[in-house]
């Protein structure tokens, strides 16, 4: 290597040095000791003891663990959908060469702009059953509103209906995709006599899909995380109904300290995120369409 | 009518029906806008509402947020409850100890992230790209992983109760999402000017700093304002290691506020608008910024 390639590869170095610092401080160096916690008995103020396996073999058992596994697949598997097809269908409406696009934008967007904490308490209130706005606009219909947050089988829903409020962030990201369409296509289609169907069946989906497969991705591990919500508004209540994993997680570690316990269950976690994240990859080379690649038959 | 008539009389009024035919594929046209505006009105309806009602109940009087059909103009305006939420919660301290929590993290976001991004868009070094891939894998490890471990590093290093662990860790690397962001902006400026300022004697350092930092102001405007939002919102961090209300920040105050006896709904409607503001104002500024970031997220993420 010559003298100026060597004083560029040290340079590099040290560019990225904090980098390197921060991801074996913070990342790799935790992943690591987080395994090796998984596997041993730690309430904080005593040194851990090594047990094995035991934690796992104790989720297993763990009615509380199938529980939140339950109620955060639930989640998962209603909102990430409702949120991608609300926002996608926002977005054709936004594409359809409108008036006053800042203006809609901004609608849109507003909602994530309020603080989690602040929307939180918003939705508390919103969901309040006697005199929250949903059963007020209820009562007004002549319809008894549930009880919501207080009801084990209204809390879960009312988080996903919460959920689909900030449907905004992934519509601007669908708007941007649907405005970097070449029009070419679509001119091309019209040629070949598409209506508006064929257009969006055979132009826009395919040319979207790169869009919904992030959108959906990021959605997912984001919902599988949710906390602050829960946290706030229902501790996990009424019945375990809306026990979200990660609070799970919190309350082993930092209200019983279960440490070990708590690693454990951050593992299975990372697991579950990293199987159906490898599963939805795998998935895309049949449904997601890259610009410029070349079909494997 | 047999064929033939059929198609005389079909011939005689093709031409009516062609006009007839664009007129009503005008109005079929007109038909689809304005269902298009019926369809955002309403939506968009349907988001602003509970904002209305956040900001109508946050400026009633306490009697009156119970009232049935519900008030959209409050009657009285009650203004007293904002400053009344001032009395209530030290909000002015749990600002600026959000204020600065945000300002240190955000800025130690922006220095490292850049620094880090420069070299790997600008240095060639041995193992350069397995690092960079290594980087881009790590955005996707659920923060909880890393969770316990650090938690009782910082218990071992005395930090609990202070504000080191919502900063410090931010200025080590500053977020992968953020360095490969910041990486991408930098591979498309020019490398002339790098190549001038190195004959001219500039250090490599110069050319960061005097050279493509001026140069990537979007960039850095985008992990600015993201970062600001994270650490404005965050609940999770200060919740775990923060125990005393003095340090509180903003959203574990409006939380504390919430558990008081019974609750104020119209002060806490007051205190949430009050959170919401900064990011409001920042978002208003710096729409730009936004937009951008949220583009790149999406396309190039």
């Amino acid at each position: 290597m010559s003298l100026i390639a060597r004083r560029e590869a040290i340079e590099g170095y040290l560019f990225i040095s904090p980098w390197i610092a921060g991801l074996l401080i913070f990342v790799l160096g935790p992943i690591i000791a987080s395994f090796y916690f998984s596997l041993t008995d730690y309430e904080v103020v005593k040194a851990p003891v090594f047990v094995g396996p035991k934690n796992y073999d104790r989720l297993m058992d763990d009615r509380l663990f199938w529980q939140a596994l339950k109620v955060t697949t639930i989640y998962v598997a209603t909102s990430t959908p409702l949120g991608l097809v609300l926002s996608f269908a926002t977005a054709l409406l936004m594409n359809r060469k409108v008036r006053l696009l800042g203006l809609w934008r901004t609608i849109f967007y507003l909602p994530n702009l309020v603080p989690a904490i602040a929307s939180t308490m918003l939705w508390l209130w919103i969901f309040n059953p006697q005199f929250g706005l949903l059963n007020m606009v209820l009562r007004y219909m002549g319809i008894q509103g549930p009880l919501w947050l207080g009801h084990s089988k209204w809390a879960l829903p009312a988080l996903i209906i919460m959920s689909l409020w900030s449907v905004g962030g992934p519509t601007l990201i669908y708007l941007a995709g649907l405005q970097g369409i070449p029009t070419e296509l679509y001119e091309a289609s019209e040629i070949d006599g598409a209506g508006a169907w064929v257009k969006f069946r055979f132009v826009t989906v395919p040319m979207m899909t790169p869009v919904i497969f992030f959108n959906l991705i990021i959605n997912m591990i984001f919902s599988f995380q949710i906390f602050v919500q829960p946290f706030i508004m229902t501790r996990g209540g009424p019945r375990y109904a809306t026990l979200f994993y990660v609070l799970y997680l919190y309350q082993n570690a930092f209200q019983f300290f279960r440490m070990g316990y708590a690693a454990a269950l951050a593992w299975i976690l990372f697991l579950i995120i990293l199987i159906l994240t490898a599963l939805i990859f795998r998935s895309s080379a049949i449904w997601v369409y890259y610009e410029g690649e070349v079909r494997r038959k | 009518m047999d064929a033939t008539e059929k198609e005389i009389v079909g011939q005689e009024i093709a031409g009516a029906k062609g006009r007839s035919y664009l007129r009503r594929r005008k109005v079929r046209i007109l038909l689809a806008r304005v269902a298009t505006y019926l369809a955002l009105l309403a939506s968009s309806l349907v988001m602003m509402v509970p904002l209305v009602w956040l900001l109508s109940s946050s400026f009633k009087d306490s009697g009156r947020i119970f009232l049935f059909p519900p008030q959209w103009i409050p009657n009285p305006w009650r203004f007293e409850n904002y400053p009344k939420v001032l009395e209530q919660i030290p909000f002015i301290r749990f600002f600026w100890n959000t204020m600065l929590v945000t300002g240190v993290s955000m800025t130690g976001q922006i220095i490292s992230a850049s620094l880090v991004a420069f070299g790997f868009a600008r240095l060639r070094f041995p193992g350069r790209e397995i690092l960079f891939l290594v980087l881009l894998s790590t955005i996707m490890i659920p923060y909880q992983v890393t969770l316990i471990p650090t938690f009782i590093l910082f218990r071992q290093l005395g930090w609990l109760d202070t504000y080191a662990p919502l900063t410090i860790p931010y200025w080590l690397g500053g977020g992968a999402f953020y360095i490969f962001l910041l990486r991408q902006f930098y591979l498309r400026l020019p490398l002339d000017l790098d190549d001038a300022a190195r004959i001219d004697g500039a250090s490599t350092l110069g050319i960061y700093w005097h050279i493509v930092l001026p140069q990537s102001k979007p960039a850095l405007g985008v992990v600015a304002v993201f970062s600001f939002m994270v650490h404005w919102n965050d609940f999770f961090n200060p919740l775990i290691y923060l125990n005393t209300t003095e340090k509180y920040t903003l959203a574990l105050g409006i939380n504390l506020f919430r558990g008081y006896q019974v609750t104020q709904w119209n002060l806490l409607m007051a205190a949430s608008v009050m959170v919401s503001l900064p990011c409001i104002v920042l978002y208003a500024l710096a729409q730009r910024y936004f937009i951008q970031g949220i583009v790149f997220t999406g396309l190039k993420g």
